[in-house]
């Protein structure tokens, strides 16, 4: 019998209050999701969950069974970001997500560690050499198709496991400019935190009125949803081990459900795949996935979906 | 610094050369290298000539190899890396870690640089590639400030190329997948962004419409020159304002800030447009040829001509020029 994947949920990728950030780990404590990466991995002048907070949201997950690690900043620029990210490198008690090839230094030969989808393993040469300085799991860099998802996870080496991304919108890019603060005509410098004001990204949409990306500091991402539970059962064949769901400022409970009970066999795919629906925030997309463009739209299957 | 110039095909290599490039970048005719276009590229005769004709007058050649192989296309990558190694070439441009291992274990005496493509923006991940496979100089993303540039230089392992002039991404290169979320093609996997076959062009009552995969990009009215629809330099809609929410079509020119980069160390300055004609090389060559020169015997003094600028300006992307990152409130 092939063993389940486990569930994860990704670190909050947008800025939202501490009371927010706090109410929302209680109730994921609640929830049959199994690891929760916690951290700021966007923009560092985000500093209203000190690291003290982090580790007592780590604490608290820990006693409700969860498996935590602790994410890193993605792009790294001032000296300071270098400091802070040496911190949290240095926590003995939880496995560290390096988004960043400074953090898979640091940690080489130190400590195991994780890599998020930032961290570009595109093939089986990239993930022995990251083995080799401790990578003990990598997370499918989100622009990569199921067959060179297959070929990896076939060859990769002892003791690695693979995670995908699999609900969520999707990290596109990284900037040293920040478009939330340029959309509301303020310097960087002086950015007065209003990504607090958008607590699932700013929407950039085409001049034809298309929702198209979402702007989320220095970070833009995808405005649909890339949604992967038709692919639930090819994931659980070919034995990838986690499956990632990125935070939304709501309904990442019931999101987290749905997937549980199919992956536990409680519901069938279409019952799940109908189920989320309300839950998607602009349209979904999964063309990454098929080696297409991203933004691309599931190809329904008509025959299934007569068995609803 | 040495000026490190874009040969996109033999004529710009000669016209580098010719105007005082200290090396040429080139690439293979396929979608290992980051400017994968057309019509663009170095086959092996090519390549030959080029390189001979480069050793010939006293210039380096640089090969990148810059794009990210996954396994369907492993050999290619791998083969372009022999190729470029039998080629006799003075440094690989590489970007990818599992390439990197292999050119080092396979060609332990060719140097290597870490591309743009690479993404290290610190001394840290700098030292990464130092540590394994030994690389000898790092070229910076476009993301960082002069002072943060200061910092990378004054604790990496190897010499730091950075950008001067061309072309400028907005995102930090190696980690911007906006093509391939749009195309199904993006720099890491294919060696361009907003590829050409993705483009279409219409002329409607509201204007020229520029698309990309059917996303509209732009609206041109009459009155306005319509640029290439690269994907981040188009016109959106934010809070119901229409600007352009990301870059304007800009290119990047540093030459006002030679003097400070010469002080604070960076060995080599580039420059971007290897799909740009002869014209665009030979121009750009010429005038920062001059500019270093004049930097490097008498950095107090230096000041930006106006004709450097001038020349600059005509082949410059939407005719405007930006100092990026560089400068803070441009971020």
């Amino acid at each position: 019998m092939k063993i389940l994947p486990k569930l994860s949920l990704g670190p909050i990728l947008t800025y939202w209050t501490r009371d927010q950030v706090f109410s929302f780990y209680e109730s994921i404590a609640q929830t049959p999701i199994d690891i929760v990466y916690l951290g700021e991995t966007v923009c560092s002048k985000r500093r209203l969950i000190h690291s003290n907070d982090w580790l007592q949201l780590a604490k608290m997950l820990t006693q409700n069974g969860k498996v935590v690690i602790l994410s890193t900043l993605t792009l790294l620029e001032a000296n300071s970001e270098i400091g802070s990210l040496q911190k949290i490198c240095d926590v003995s008690e939880y496995m560290i997500e390096a988004n960043d090839i400074a953090a898979v230094q640091m940690m080489s030969g130190n400590k195991p560690f994780v890599t998020g989808p930032a961290v570009n393993i595109y093939n089986s040469n990239t993930l022995s050499v990251l083995a080799r300085a401790g990578l003990k799991r990598w997370t499918l860099p989100v622009e990569l198709s199921r067959e060179t998802l297959t070929i990896l996870h076939q060859n990769r080496p002892e003791g690695v496991e693979t995670e995908v991304f699999v609900f969520g919108r999707l990290p596109l890019a990284y900037s040293a400019r920040c478009f939330t603060a340029r959309a509301n005509n303020l310097p960087k410098d002086d950015c007065q935190f209003r990504c607090l004001d958008y607590p699932d990204g700013l929407m950039l949409k085409t001049r034809e009125e298309e929702s198209f990306l979402i702007l989320n500091g220095i970070q833009t991402q995808s405005a649909k949803t890339h949604n992967l539970i038709r692919e639930v059962d090819d994931l659980i064949n070919l034995g990838i081990n986690v499956l990632r769901i990125s935070p939304q400022s709501k309904h990442t409970e019931v999101i987290i459900d749905i997937f549980h009970n199919h992956l536990n066999g409680k519901i069938t795919k279409n019952e799940a795949t109908s189920m989320l629906q309300q839950y998607i925030m602009t349209d979904e997309c999964d063309g990454y996935w098929h080696a297409r463009a991203g933004m691309d739209m599931p190809i329904i299957d008509k025959q299934q979906d007569c068995s609803l | 610094m040495e000026l490190i110039c874009p040969a996109g095909n033999l004529p710009s290599l000669k016209a580098a050369v010719d105007n005082g490039a200290n090396a040429v970048y080139m690439g293979f005719r396929d979608d290992t290298n980051a400017r994968h276009f057309a019509g663009l590229n170095f086959d092996d005769k090519r390549a030959q000539q080029g390189i001979r004709y480069a050793h010939d007058h006293g210039a380096k050649v640089f090969v990148a190899i810059n794009t990210y192989p996954q396994p369907s296309g492993w050999s290619r990558w791998q083969s372009s890396v022999d190729h470029a190694a039998d080629l006799g070439v003075d440094a690989l441009i590489l970007a990818d870690i599992g390439l990197m291992e292999y050119a080092c274990k396979r060609w332990p005496n060719i140097r290597l640089h870490l591309s743009v493509q690479g993404s290290a923006t610190s001394a840290e991940a700098i030292n990464f590639y130092y540590q394994n496979f030994g690389i000898q100089r790092v070229v910076l993303p476009r993301v960082l400030s002069l002072k943060q540039v200061k910092q990378v230089v004054e604790k990496s392992p190897v010499p730091v190329e950075v950008f001067g002039f061309g072309s400028l991404c907005v995102m930090v290169e190696g980690r911007c997948i906006l093509s391939s979320y749009v195309t199904g093609k993006s720099p890491n996997t294919f060696g361009a962004c907003s590829p050409a076959n993705a483009v279409s062009w219409s002329e409607t009552p509201n204007g020229l419409e520029t698309r990309l995969n059917n996303i509209l990009i732009d609206r041109h009215s009459n009155d306005e020159s319509a640029g290439y629809p690269t994907l981040c330099k188009g016109r959106f809609n934010v809070s119901g304002n229409t600007f352009y929410a990301i870059e304007e079509p800009t290119s990047l020119n540093t030459l006002e800030l030679l003097p400070e980069l010469q002080s604070l160390g960076v060995a080599a300055i580039k420059i971007e447009g290897r799909q740009r004609s002869p014209a665009y090389v030979t121009q750009v060559t010429k005038v920062w040829r001059a500019a270093i020169d004049a930097c490097a015997q008498s950095p107090d003094n230096f000041q930006v001509q106006t004709n450097w600028l001038a020349e600059l300006e005509k082949v410059s992307e939407g005719s405007q020029t930006t100092l990026g990152a560089y400068h803070r409130p441009w971020q």
